[in-house]
C-alpha cells in the first residue's frame, strides 16, 4: 500500500486536492466567490501555461495571447448562446444536451482560435524578437476590434445570458488534461527541437529542424489551449465584452509566467496559481490593492529575475526515469 | 474637403504629441533595448505637474513646460535607478515585466487620494485661444495653440539633434547603443550614459504631458497616460524602433490615420493604429527608417 501510495504520489495528492476542495465548498466552508477564484486559477494556469509553451519554451516573444482566448471564447458562444438568440429559440440549459453542446463548443472554440493562430503566426514568426512581440499584441488588439464592430457577436456591448456550463470538475479535469497534454509535447522530440530553437535558432537550423514550421506549431498548439480556455472562461463569467480581453489581459498572463520563471511549466502554474489569489488578499486596501500588486511584483522580479522557481521543474513534470 | 483639410490639422497636432513620447520609447528602446513601459505614465506625471503649477502658481507657459521636463526628468532617472539598473545584465524580459510593475505603480500609486485623486480635472487656460482662418475659400483656420505646439516641437527636436550629433553626450549615447562592452573600455560610463538618456527621454514625455494639457483641456484620470503611451510606442515601431526621425515620421503618419479613421468610425480608429503596425512590420520587418541588425554567428 505504502509503496504503492509513494508510486501514485501525484495522482493521489491530485485526488486529494479535488476531494477537499469540491467538499468544502458542498459544506459550505468556501464561498461562491473563492470558489470562482479557484476556477479562474484553473483556467489562467492553462492560459500561462499555454503562453509559457511559445515563450518560455520556444523563446519567442508573444504578448497578444488574450487575443487567443477572445477567439475561443467568442466562437464557443456563439454555438452555445448567440445562435440561440439570433434565430430566437430557447437555450438547451443544463441539460445533457446543453453539455454536449457545450463540449462540442469548447473543441471549436479551441480550433478557432489555433486556425487563427496559425494564420497569424505564418507571416509573423519571421519576425524576430521585440517586433514579433509587437506584432502579437497589434493582432490581439486587432481581434478585439473585429469583435467589437460585429454585431451578431454583441459589438462594443457584449454578450449575455450565456449559460453557466463551467464548474470546479470541469476546470480541474480540463487544466489537468492540458497541462498533461502540453508536458508531454514539450518532453517529445517537438519540445527538444523547440528549446534548441530557443538557444540558438542557427544551430538548430543546422542541426535539421526547421525553425519556422517548429514555431507556428507552437504557436497553433499554444493558441489551441488558450481557445478552449477562452471557451471555459466563458461559460463561466456568463457575460463577455470585448473588454475582457484587452492587452492588459495578455499582460496579466505574461506576468504570471515570468513571475514563476519562464522556462518551466512548474514556475507557469506557480505563477499563475499565486498571482491570481495575491490581488484579492489585498482587496481590503482597497485604493492600495494595485499599490502594493505592483510593488510586490516589480520587488520579486528584482530579487528573483529568474521567477520565483528559477528553472527548477517539478518532479512529476520531468521525463520519468526508467 | 474643408473637413479633410481641417483633420488633416488635427492630426498633426495628435502627431506633435505623439512625437515627444515616441522619442523617449524610442531613444530607450535604442540604448538597453527595453520596452519601456512606464514611459506612458512619465507623460501622465508630465500633465498633472503642469496642471498643479498652473493652477497653484499661475506662472507662465515657459516655466510650466520646463517645471514639467524638469520633474519628469527627475522620475524617469529615479526609475531606471531602482528598478531597471539592477536588472540590466539579467535576462530582458524580466526587465520588461519589472516595466510594467512600474507602470501599474506609478499609474495606481497617482491614483490615490491623497496624491493626484482619480478625479476628471480640467486643465487651465494658460494661453487665450485664438483662431487664424489660413485659407478662405475652405474656412480652414488653425490656433495659435496649434502654432504653438509646433514651435515647441521644432525647437526641441533641433534641440535633440543637436545634443544627439554635436555634443560629447550624444556621442557617448550613440557608442553605448551601439556596443555597451566596448563603449565601456572606451572609458565612458555606461551607467551615467544610460541615465542621461532615459532623463531626457523622460524630459520630452513631460514636455508633451505639457501640451496635451494646452490641447485637450481635460484630465481624466492617473490612467490617462495609457492609450496616448501605446499610440506614441507603435509609432516608435512604425518608423524604426531606435530611429529618431523614424519615431518624428511614425508618431505623424499615426497622429493623421488615426484621426481619419476615427471620423468613419471609433471602433475602426481604435484598431487602425494596430493594423497599420502590422502592414508595415510585415512588409518591412524594421520599421520605415530603422537598420537592419546584422546577425552574428
Amino acid at each position: 500500500m505504502r509503496s504503492l501510495l509513494k508510486r501514485h504520489l501525484v495522482i493521489t495528492a491530485l485526488l486529494l486536492l479535488y476531494i477537499v476542495i469540491s467538499l468544502s465548498y458542498r459544506f459550505e466552508l468556501l464561498n461562491t466567490y473563492v470558489m470562482q477564484l479557484i476556477m479562474f486559477a484553473g483556467i489562467n494556469v492553462v492560459m500561462t501555461v499555454s503562453l509559457g509553451m511559445i515563450n518560455g519554451f520556444t523563446g519567442q516573444f508573444s504578448i497578444g495571447h488574450a487575443g487567443f482566448m477572445a477567439a475561443g471564447a467568442y466562437s464557443s458562444i456563439f454555438l452555445t448562446t448567440v445562435i440561440f438568440q439570433l434565430t430566437g429559440t430557447a437555450l438547451p440549459g443544463k441539460t445533457l444536451w446543453g453539455y454536449l453542446l457545450f463540449f462540442l463548443a469548447l473543441g471549436i472554440g479551441g480550433l478557432v482560435a489555433a486556425v487563427t493562430g496559425f494564420l497569424i503566426g505564418l507571416p509573423t514568426l519571421r519576425l524576430k524578437g521585440d517586433y514579433l512581440a509587437i506584432v502579437t499584441m497589434a493582432f490581439g488588439e486587432v481581434i478585439r476590434t473585429i469583435i467589437r464592430v460585429s454585431e451578431p457577436l454583441g459589438g462594443p456591448r457584449g454578450v449575455g445570458g450565456i449559460p453557466e456550463y463551467t464548474n470546479f470538475t470541469i476546470v480541474f479535469l480540463f487544466a489537468l488534461a492540458s497541462i498533461w497534454l502540453m508536458r508531454n509535447f514539450l518532453l517529445s522530440t517537438y519540445g527538444r527541437a523547440s528549446r534548441a530553437v530557443r538557444d540558438n535558432e542557427i544551430a538548430a537550423e543546422m542541426m535539421g529542424v526547421d525553425t519556422t514550421r517548429q514555431k507556428v506549431l507552437v504557436f497553433t498548439i499554444s493558441a489551441f489551449f488558450a481557445g478552449c480556455a477562452g471557451a471555459i472562461y466563458a461559460h463561466l463569467l456568463q457575460y463577455i465584452h470585448p473588454d475582457n480581453f484587452t492587452f492588459m489581459k495578455s499582460l496579466e498572463y505574461l506576468i504570471y509566467l515570468y513571475i514563476g520563471g519562464a522556462s518551466t511549466i512548474s514556475g507557469a502554474i506557480t505563477g499563475a496559481v499565486i498571482f491570481t489569489f495575491i490581488p484579492e488578499l489585498f482587496r481590503r486596501f482597497q485604493a492600495w490593492r494595485m499599490v502594493i500588486y505592483s510593488l510586490t511584483l516589480v520587488l520579486v522580479m528584482l530579487l528573483r529575475p529568474d521567477g520565483i522557481l528559477g528553472n527548477r521543474e517539478f518532479r512529476f513534470l520531468q521525463r520519468s526515469q526508467k | 474637403m474643408d473637413y479633410f483639410l481641417q483633420q488633416l490639422i488635427n492630426g498633426i497636432q495628435l502627431g506633435t504629441i505623439y512625437a515627444l513620447i515616441a522619442l523617449g520609447y524610442t531613444m530607450v528602446y535604442g540604448i538597453i533595448k527595453l520596452i519601456n513601459f512606464a514611459h506612458a505614465d512619465v507623460f501622465m506625471i508630465g500633465v498633472y505637474t503642469a496642471f498643479f503649477t498652473a493652477t497653484w502658481y499661475q506662472v507662465p507657459f515657459p516655466i510650466v513646460i520646463v517645471v514639467a521636463m524638469v520633474v519628469c526628468a527627475i522620475i524617469g532617472v529615479t526609475m531606471e535607478k531602482i528598478a531597471y539598473k539592477p536588472l540590466r545584465y539579467k535576462p530582458r524580459l524580466s526587465a520588461l515585466i519589472t516595466a510594467l510593475g512600474v507602470s501599474l505603480f506609478l499609474e495606481n500609486f497617482c491614483a490615490l487620494p491623497f496624491v493626484f485623486g482619480p478625479e476628471y480635472r480640467s486643465f487651465p487656460e494658460l494661453i487665450p485661444l485664438k483662431r487664424y482662418v489660413i485659407w478662405k475659400t475652405y474656412d480652414v483656420s488653425v490656433t495659435n495653440i496649434f502654432l504653438l505646439n509646433l514651435g515647441v516641437v521644432s525647437v526641441l527636436l533641433c534641440g535633440l539633434f543637436y545634443l544627439v550629433n554635436y555634443t560629447m553626450i550624444g556621442k557617448k549615447m550613440r557608442a553605448v547603443s551601439y556596443d555597451k562592452a566596448t563603449a565601456s573600455l572606451m572609458g565612458i560610463n555606461v551607467d551615467r550614459t544610460i541615465s542621461f538618456t532615459f532623463a531626457i527621454g523622460a524630459a520630452l514625455a513631460g514636455a508633451s504631458g505639457v501640451l496635451y494639457g494646452l490641447t485637450y483641456r481635460s484630465i481624466q484620470s492617473p490612467y490617462l497616460g495609457i492609450w496616448p503611451g501605446w499610440k506614441a510606442f507603435i509609432a516608435a515601431v512604425i518608423g524604426g524602433i531606435g530611429s529618431i526621425p523614424g519615431a518624428v515620421v511614425g508618431s505623424y503618419l499615426m497622429g493623421i490615420s488615426e484621426v481619419y479613421a476615427n471620423s468613419i468610425n471609433s471602433n475602426i480608429g481604435f484598431g487602425m493604429a494596430f493594423v497599420i503596425l502590422i502592414l508595415v512590420l510585415i512588409v518591412k520587418p524594421t520599421g520605415l527608417l530603422g537598420s537592419k541588425e546584422q546577425e552574428k554567428i
